[in-house]
């Protein structure tokens, strides 16, 4: 097992998610698995090569001009919120 | 008039033999009919389509319509559809409605298409089988045993079944080839960048392109057509022109170079699938391609790499889904802290939350450099090895999948089985590569006739090739004529 409980609880911390006492295993065996499998990369010789972090890296990005393109939608969009007032996007209070 | 392609409809629609609203409503009475034993749409869009169709044939009457009017055809519901529920398949987004529509839907809109609805798939695109659907998996109209791959099971399904005649896809690592090979269709992901990802929810950014389902190869040149392009909306949406892909089908078999790519000619090919791949390769030679063995020898690193890159784009892209602008939320959070976990625990299912857990372990602080820059690293070096092949060769061949549809559950207790089906479709995608996958052939598995895909993948901006050779393929067989029994 390359991964312990104690690991995994801390990545589904970092990443904001709750994994039940049950799951836990299951996490722990498949992740562990997953890290194994993508540790054959550690064999590649990948002396002197550039990492590519995008396929098409010789592309230049374009910029537009600095415009207010987009109209205020806020109304349309805030149908899908869980819950809102007055335009705010309501969230269990954050300061006491 | 379900049998007939995209092409054969749009002759009919302009020749009056037909009406797109008569088209339309046999396709929504098949849908009815047949769609829920397939489970291949999430939302089917009945009125719409009806008012789309009377829109289209009132075009088509002041003859002012394309060859794409009156046309209906699916979406992969990953794709945002103005006011109609957009889940991409997970009770995250069950009860999403999207508040506009994504580049790929309102340029077929806009080409006059008719909108049948939005098809399941694995959720979020991640999956090779389609089980991961908080809808449930799709079932392949070969065999309801079986599954009918994925991510783009869904639009596979409900095009192999002859309920729409095309529908869109996404690939990031084989979506649309590894289900077109299992259900006997034309899967074509184009290169990255020629297609806009504006409004198709990401999943991994530097390798998600859109692309199409198809019963042939004209079809699939038809809608990339109407596709393709430069959109302002999205800033790795490259500016250079749309060939017309229909004109240049013809291109001629003669004196085409094929690399045979060694690598995925070896352990874990089915011999029958081989089979039927090196048959229509001698096809190929005959009619004056030429045929050579290449190695790229870093291809064994992409499933790997893949599952590095992959997940790391997945864990920031996901980020967005916090349970307060949209999407599911919890019920009574109790803090903040809380209101995220839950509501992402609760609303993602358990193959998206290993990508995402796997993706912010190799990212997080002490592992970034040991994993995901060499994972970079490993993926210039594939990039590398296809653009020497190229060199030398037109286009690269491969079988699009080491085996044929497997059976419902039988590999979703073990990752790294299901990540090993996209086993030669992931190169592609790293190096940014159009690539097509075409029926070439059936083996029969235990008395039941499963079929077989060849992919081919060309350079950066190569999709004219790969759909010519495709069709002139086509031209000479009938592999990819072939229906499912009880959807002919």
């Amino acid at each position: 097992m390359s991964l312990t409980r104690n690991q995994v609880e801390g990545i589904a911390r970092l990443a904001r998610l709750e994994i039940t006492e049950a799951q836990m295993p299951v996490y722990v065996d498949s992740l562990s698995r997953i890290i194994d499998f993508v540790e054959q990369l550690a064999a590649a010789d990948t002396a002197d090569v550039e990492p590519m972090a995008h396929p098409l890296a010789q592309q230049v990005q374009r910029l537009r001009p600095d415009e207010v393109t987009e109209t205020d939608r806020r109304d349309k969009y805030q149908h899908n919120a869980p819950s809102v007032a007055a335009g705010l996007y309501l969230v269990p209070k954050v300061i006491e | 008039m379900h049998t007939l392609t995209v092409s054969e409809m749009s002759a009919g629609l302009r020749a009056r033999k037909f009406s797109s609203l008569e088209l339309t409503l046999h396709l929504l009475g098949r849908i009815e009919r047949l769609g829920p034993g397939l489970n291949a749409f999430v939302t089917v869009t009945a009125d719409r389509a009806l008012a789309d169709a009377r829109a289209a044939d009132e075009r088509n009457a002041k003859g002012d319509g394309g060859p794409l009017t009156g046309v209906p055809v699916a979406h992969k519901d990953i794709f945002c559809t103005d006011g109609i529920l957009t889940t991409c398949a997970s009770r995250m987004l069950s009860n999403f409605v999207a508040p506009y529509d994504a580049t790929v839907v309102r340029k077929w809109r806009e080409a006059g298409t008719v909108l049948l609805g939005k098809t399941n798939m694995d959720e979020f695109a991640m999956g090779s089988s389609n089980e991961t659907s908080f809808y449930g998996p799709v079932r392949n109209p070969w065999d309801h045993a079986r599954v009918p791959g994925g991510s783009s099971g869904g639009s596979a399904a409900a095009v192999a079944a002859r309920l729409a005649p095309i529908a869109s896809g996404t690939d990031t690592g084989g979506s649309i080839r590894q289900p077109a090979a299992l259900t006997n269709l034309t899967g074509l992901k184009p290169t990255y960048g020629r297609v806009s990802r504006y409004g198709m929810v990401a999943f991994a950014s530097s390798l998600d392109q859109a692309g199409v389902l198809a019963r042939s190869a004209e079809d699939a040149a038809l809608l990339l057509e109407a596709m393709a392009g430069f959109d302002p909306n999205d800033s790795t949406s490259v500016d250079t022109p749309v060939p017309r892909y229909t004109a240049e089908l013809k291109q001629p078999l003669q004196g085409l170079r094929i690399g045979l790519i060694k690598e995925f000619f070896g352990e874990g090919l089915d011999p029958a699938v081989e089979r039927c791949v090196r048959g229509a390769i001698a096809l190929l030679q005959r009619e004056g391609a030429v045929v050579k063995d290449v190695s790229l020898p870093s291809l064994p690193l992409s499933v790997p790499t893949y599952y590095v890159v992959a997940p790391a784009e997945c864990s920031s892209n996901l980020s967005r889904f916090d349970g307060v602008r949209f999407g599911h939320r919890c019920e009574q959070p109790k803090d903040l802290l809380d209101l995220y976990r839950r509501s992402r625990g609760e609303g993602f299912g358990d193959e998206v939350k290993r990508r995402i857990m796997t993706g912010t372990y190799v990212l997080s602080a002490g592992y970034y450099d040991a994993y995901y820059l060499k994972a970079q690293k490993c993926r210039a070096l594939i990039a590398g090895d296809f653009a020497r092949a190229f060199g030398e060769v037109d286009v690269v061949l491969s079988p699009t999948s080491p085996t044929a549809a497997f059976k419902l559950g039988a590999k979703t207790s073990d990752p790294i089985a299901m990540y090993l089906n996209d086993i030669y479709s992931i190169a592609a995608n790293l190096a940014g590569l159009p690539g097509i996958s075409i029926p070439c052939g059936f083996i029969n598995d235990a008395g039941t006739e499963l079929p077989v895909g060849m992919q081919l993948v060309g350079p950066h901006f190569g999709e004219s090739r790969l759909l010519s050779v495709s069709h002139q393929y086509q031209l000479r067989t009938e592999w990819h004529k072939r229906a499912p029994k009880g959807y002919a």
